[in-house]
Parts: C-alpha cells; sequence; structure tokens
C-alpha cells in the first residue's frame, strides 16, 4: 500500500527532522520528517509510540472489574473507557436494556464528559493558535496568553470544564476515574442537593457554550483561505447516530458515509463491527489503521469525531445546537466539509448539545430513583461502542464460565483517525515546510494539525503552552546538524 | 482496684489477661494491626501492633496488659517502621488500589493511608499470581494476600473446614486451598462461612459484586480507620 509522502522512495540521502514529542497531546507521539538538501519534503509520518498493554494485562481478570481498570487508559476521558467497558459487559450479564434511571445517570455522565473535554481541548489547547495565530509570538502562544488579552473567554473556559468535572463527580463519585457505572446498571444516583448545585450553573454553561461556538464560527468564517484549506484531505466519516439519525453520543447504530457525504452503510449493529471494520498494522508505528473491509486499506480508511458526527446525523435533538449545525452544514455548501480545523466549530457545536443535554436531564426526576440495576441471561461475548470525544470507540470482550475475561479488543477513537491524522500533516508539510527552513513556527503548523483531532494521546504534556518540543535535523550519518528545542 | 497501664501517657484499663491492644481498642485507642482481629486468637505476624513496652519492642496483640506497663504506640519512631512494613506489604504483592474492588473497604490502604505512605518506596516484585475462579461465588485474587491468615483461622476454628492454609517458608509464604486440584471450586467452602467476611484485603471476593458500593459510602471513605476500628467493631 502506498500513500503519498508516507514512504521515500530513497531514504538514504534524505535529512531527518523528528517532532518528539508531539506536545498539548496526551502520551507519546512523534512526527518525523524526511527533506532532501533543497528542504523538499520527501516523507511525512506521525508515530504513536506509546505501547499499551490493557488488552492484554485485562485477561484473567474478573469481568466486573474492567470497567474500572480500562478507564486508566487516560486520564482526560476515562469516562468514555469506563462507559464502553460497562456496555459490553451490559451484554454479558444479559442487561438488554438499562432502567430508565441508570441510562439517564451514564448518559448524564458522559456529557458532563464530553462537556469538559470539548472545553479543555478548544479553550486550553487550542485557542492560542486559533486567537493569536499558529506562527505567533510564542511566548505568548498558552493559555496565559489568552487569559491576559480576553480573560472573559479564558475564564469560561475553566468554568466550562469545572462544571463538566462536577457532572462527572456526582455521577462517578470521583471527577476522575470514578466508578459510577457497573454492569446491569449505576451504583449510584443522583441527590437532590447534588441535582440543584448542578441546576443553579446549568443557563450559563448553555450561555457561554453558545458564545463558544459564535467565537469559532466567527475565527474561521473570517479567514475562508486558511480555514477551509488548511491540511485538508478527503475521506470516509464513521460515527454513531442515535433514534431517527439523531447526534448521540452514549448510544445508537453505525453509519459510515463516503467523502461525498453518500451512506457506506447504515443502521449497522455495533454487535457485528469486526464484519466491517479491519485493522492495519504498518511497521513504523505501534497504533493499528482501521479501515471499513468492504472498500479496502488503500480508499476504506475514514475519520471520525465531532467532525464526522455532526455531518452524518441527521438532525441534533436541542435546539440551539442543531441552529448550530444548520449553519454549519450550509457554509459547508450542501456538501461535506473536510477541512481539519472545522473540527473545532463542529466540537463547539456538540459541547452546545452536551450543555443542552445537561439541563434536559437534570430536569428529570428518573436521576433520583433508586431503580439503578438489571441483569438477564449471561452471555459470553459482548461489545459497547460509544461516542468518545474524539471519536467512535469500540470495546470488545469474551468471558468464561468463571467469569474471567478471556479476550479483549479496544479500537479507540485515537486509532480511528490515525490515517486521517497522517494526511493531514502531510498536506500542511506540502503547504508549509516544502523548500523552507524549518522554524519553530513551521513546526507548530504541523502540531496545529494533528491538535485539530484532539488526539487521545492529549492531555498531560500541555504546561502553560510550552510545549517539550525537541526537533534535531540529523545528516545521513545520523550526526547532528541543527537543533531547535523548547521546554 | 483496677488494673491499668499508660498508652503514650494516657492511663488505660484493663481486666486481667487482656492483651495491650484489646485492652486499647476498649479503651477507643487504635493501634495499626492486619492480622489482628478481636474474634481470633493472635497470630502476631504482621507486626504491624509493635509497640515499646518499657523501651523494648513487641506485638501488642500477643503481649498481655500488666500493671504499669508504659507503652509507647503511635511515636514518630513505631510509626516509621510501621509504614516501612506497610510498604513491605504492597510491593510483596499486587496492590493496584485504583482498580482493585477492594478499594475505600481495605484495611490495608487505609492503615497506609492512616501511616502517611506516600509511596511504595521499596521495588515492587510483580509476583506471578493468577486469579482463582473456579468458584461459582466466590473469588480469590492471590494478587493481593497479605499473609494474615484470618481466613486460615476462620475456617479453622469456626467453619471446621480447613479450606485455607499458608504454605512454604520465609518469602516464599503463600496462601493455598485444601483440595487436590488447589481450586477453591473443589471444596465445600460457602459465602456463608466465617472465612468468606474475614479477608482485610481484596482476596476473598463475593463474585459479581464488584463496585456496587459508591465511593463516599465505602467503609473508609466514611471514617478513617483509626476512627472505625477498635475492638468489637
Amino acid at each position: 500500500m502506498t500513500y503519498q509522502l508516507e514512504t521515500a522512495q530513497h531514504p538514504k540521502p534524505l535529512r531527518r527532522v523528528a517532532i518528539d514529542p508531539v506536545s498539548r497531546v496526551e502520551g507519546h507521539g512523534k512526527v518525523t520528517i524526511l527533506l532532501d538538501d533543497q528542504n523538499k519534503v520527501h516523507q511525512v509520518r506521525l508515530h504513536i509510540v506509546e505501547f499499551r498493554g490493557f488488552e492484554k494485562f485485562i485477561q484473567g481478570r474478573p469481568y466486573w472489574e474492567v470497567p474500572v481498570m480500562v478507564q486508566r487508559l487516560c486520564g482526560i476521558c476515562p469516562v468514555s473507557h469506563h462507559l464502553a467497558a460497562s456496555k459490553a459487559l451490559d451484554v454479558i450479564v444479559g442487561a438488554k436494556k438499562l432502567t430508565p434511571a441508570a441510562e439517564k445517570l451514564r448518559r448524564l455522565m458522559h456529557y458532563g464528559q464530553m462537556l469538559q473535554s470539548h472545553a479543555l481541548h478548544f479553550f486550553h489547547l487550542c485557542s492560542p493558535d486559533l486567537l493569536f495565530g499558529f506562527d505567533s509570538d510564542v511566548t505568548r502562544r498558552n493559555i496565559v496568553g489568552v487569559a491576559m488579552a480576553h480573560p472573559e473567554i479564558a475564564k469560561q473556559g475553566v468554568l466550562l470544564r469545572k462544571f463538566g468535572q462536577e457532572v462527572i463527580r456526582v455521577t462517578a463519585g470521583k471527577r476522575v476515574h470514578g466508578t459510577g457505572a457497573v454492569p446491569g446498571g449505576m451504583n449510584k444516583s443522583l441527590t437532590v442537593a447534588e441535582r440543584d448545585e448542578l441546576l443553579k450553573d446549568i443557563y450559563h454553561i448553555v450561555q457561554w457554550s453558545r458564545d463558544a461556538v459564535s467565537l469559532i464560527q466567527k475565527v474561521h468564517t473570517q479567514d475562508p483561505g486558511l480555514y477551509n484549506s488548511f491540511g485538508i484531505f478527503r475521506s470516509n466519516f464513521m460515527s454513531l447516530v442515535g433514534h431517527n439519525g439523531d447526534l448521540d453520543f452514549y448510544h445508537g447504530t453505525l453509519r459510515a458515509r463516503d467523502d461525498n457525504g453518500k451512506l457506506i452503510f447504515d443502521h449497522l449493529d455495533y454487535q457485528n463491527y469486526n464484519q466491517v471494520i479491519e485493522e492495519e498494522v504498518r511497521s513504523w508505528s505501534y497504533m493499528k489503521f482501521p479501515y471499513i473491509r468492504a472498500i479496502g486499506k488503500e480508499h476504506g480508511w475514514y475519520k471520525v469525531g465531532p467532525l464526522a458526527r455532526v455531518q452524518n446525523c441527521n438532525q441534533i435533538s436541542t435546539p440551539f445546537a442543531e441552529r448550530e449545525r444548520k449553519e454549519f452544514v450550509d457554509y459547508a455548501g450542501g456538501t461535506p466539509m473536510h477541512a481539519p480545523l472545522a473540527y473545532h466549530w463542529t466540537r463547539m457545536i456538540e459541547m452546545l448539545h452536551a450543555a443542552e443535554v445537561i439541563k434536559e436531564l437534570l430536569h428529570d426526576d428518573d436521576l433520583l430513583s433508586d431503580d439503578l440495576m438489571v441483569e438477564g441471561e449471561r452471555q459470553m461475548e459482548g461489545v459497547g461502542v460509544i461516542e468518545a470525544p474524539r471519536g467512535t470507540l469500540f470495546h470488545h470482550y469474551q468471558v468464561d464460565e468463571n467469569d474471567v475475561i478471556t479476550m479483549a479488543n479496544l479500537i479507540v477513537s485515537t486509532t480511528n483517525n490515525n490515517q486521517a491524522m497522517n494526511e493531514a500533516i502531510r498536506h500542511v508539510a506540502r503547504r508549509y515546510l516544502h523548500g523552507r527552513e524549518v522554524t519553530e513556527g513551521l513546526l507548530n503548523h504541523i502540531e496545529v494539525a494533528i491538535r485539530a483531532f484532539d488526539p487521545c494521546l492529549s492531555c498531560a504534556t500541555h504546561a502553560l503552552g510550552k510545549m517539550p518540543l525537541e526537533v534535531e535535523l540529523l545528516d545521513v550519518e545520523g550526526n547532528r546538524v541543527h537543533s531547535l528545542s523548547r521546554s | 482496684m483496677s488494673l491499668t497501664f499508660t498508652l503514650d501517657g494516657k492511663t488505660i484499663p484493663f481486666e486481667d489477661g487482656q492483651t495491650i491492644i484489646q485492652a486499647a481498642g476498649k479503651a477507643g485507642v487504635f493501634i495499626p494491626h492486619l492480622c489482628y482481629h478481636p474474634e481470633f486468637k493472635p497470630h502476631g505476624s504482621c507486626k504491624l501492633c509493635t509497640v515499646k513496652v518499657n523501651g523494648r519492642h513487641t506485638a501488642s496483640c500477643t503481649m498481655r496488659a500488666m500493671p504499669g506497663m508504659v507503652v509507647e504506640s503511635d511515636t514518630e519512631e513505631i510509626n516509621a517502621e510501621r509504614r516501612a512494613l506497610t510498604q513491605m506489604l504492597f510491593v510483596e504483592g499486587n496492590h493496584f488500589c485504583p482498580s482493585c474492588e477492594k478499594s475505600g473497604n481495605c484495611q490495608l490502604q487505609a492503615t497506609a493511608y492512616h501511616l502517611g505512605m506516600m509511596s511504595p518506596h521499596y521495588d515492587h516484585f510483580f509476583p506471578n499470581r493468577p486469579v482463582d475462579a473456579s468458584h461459582p461465588e466466590v473469588l480469590l485474587d492471590f494478587n493481593r494476600c497479605i499473609l494474615c491468615s484470618l481466613c486460615v483461622r476462620a475456617s479453622r476454628d469456626v467453619d471446621g473446614k480447613n479450606v485455607f492454609a499458608l504454605s512454604g517458608r520465609g518469602i516464599k509464604t503463600h496462601l493455598i486451598v485444601n483440595a487436590r486440584s488447589g481450586q477453591l471450586g473443589d471444596t465445600d467452602f460457602t459465602l456463608a462461612d466465617k472465612a468468606a467476611q474475614v479477608c482485610p484485603v481484596g482476596v476473598i471476593l463475593r463474585k459479581r459484586q464488584g463496585f456496587a458500593v459508591p465511593i463516599g459510602e465505602r467503609k473508609y471513605d466514611k471514617a478513617p480507620i483509626a476512627e472505625t476500628v477498635t475492638e468489637g467493631k
């Protein structure tokens, strides 16, 4: 399989530039770029060098431990793993339909997470790039710079995230790595005091989310030349869609479209995901490359996440977010928008939707009910799929008759976007680096393209905008010719 | 005339035949411990309850109280020793609190918090100990065994079944199940056994119940161990 700029034909005489680690993203990833003497780009790769042993080391563990254990995959969206695993194990314990209280509490937890994760990504990680420019003064290009120049925006970003974390705390017991969902339901409901505390703030949260959509829409539409083309590539896209094709982050069936928006499959029960999704291994990355089996490796890859979801659904069930979705679709001109920077716009539409759903749920007395658990006929295998902040997340388990996990397969959201992110940075490298001297600002363009996807190698390294970035230019013998570092 | 001794300067009354830890517990004074349980004969193996009696180290669960004893327990020196013992217990097994269903109800974890243990300090052994899931109602996770022998004593002395035993010596000591196969599923162990109720850590677990109690309502969420573990509680 060959993709443009994935593999240089004659790599030996080329110089290698590495962005290692890529930062303002969670975990450890690196970008390598091979350049010739005229700084022409011959190869660009995003490598994910982290090794996750979860699929292996949960084998032999009791199944009820899994939702709590696997959420440790991530510190930003652990709720996604917690709930995807719980959904898979609902199948194992025969809980075909949760009680209304349990499902609504899980939804509340998940939409709280969606709110906090999207707020974190937009305000803390990306707003410095978007508000100041990709190659603006690096000393200002951080959340402190945003706080100084736009104090109200920075404050709202912090408080939006805080609210989302509070929603998680009251449903899961802790802001990070709680235990709320258990196979077959939930272990707690809300108290009246917990609900009322959230109700006090939710109206601000909805308004601030609306403001955030307006902000990114303005930023995007003021510079269409940049925002509609930066890192652009065309691809298929996939997500869960809920009842009637609504945008739904918690549950639904799988739907995929091609780059023109034509359906590839729809209404697919995710218990059968492995009939349509296949994963390819490439020698240069620990992260696999999923693709739609029927289309094949070369053209079957796809993107997931906000840009896919907002364009894949028929409508959004909440009024403000639906209005914003329609504006976005109108702006795209009736065909799917593929520009990576449009992820930011759609991400904020989703944040608004999450805030509206939380508001609706907080007015539902089912949240106070103690009817939390169901069980049924025990099964040996189950699949749980959820729309995590970064995209579609698959958890698949097999359990033996003694209740011990014998097989696990996880396809995490960022894995689904693997080829897409590689395509985006290759486009940026061609457009901005080709034939130029490497500078910090130019390298940040590469990272801006990666960050648009909010990859879940994401989070911990965002130290007030000072990315621990080291770039080395090596000659053929591996000797350092030139280096830049930022720490 | 009542019998008394002093514990960290406080006068503790006791009855003839009581151990130091029993008398302290009755007086509402907490002495950290793991293998001691008020319903069972003392074992004296974990050494967490070590105190100084008239300047000499001794296990307070096996030392009988005597009139006029001067006992030191809650001192920087003794708590540092207890902390080191607790750290050794953590590294000898596989105690992954973040995903352990006994978290919040675990005496080892609560003791570690009580003693201010901030890290394991020592290198982990990472022993390879598969779980025994053969019993339909009970899971045995040997990874967390601290060899307190409470299950051994309960099964032998209360249940009359001798389901458990400690085997091996020294660092190789380990918990075994009294069945030809070595599997709990091949014994007459039941959830109603006393041995099913006494594990202070997360070894003997009722299946399919993990994480049923939410964070905030677990035993040590409500009160730290020093306020919950006294005589008879």
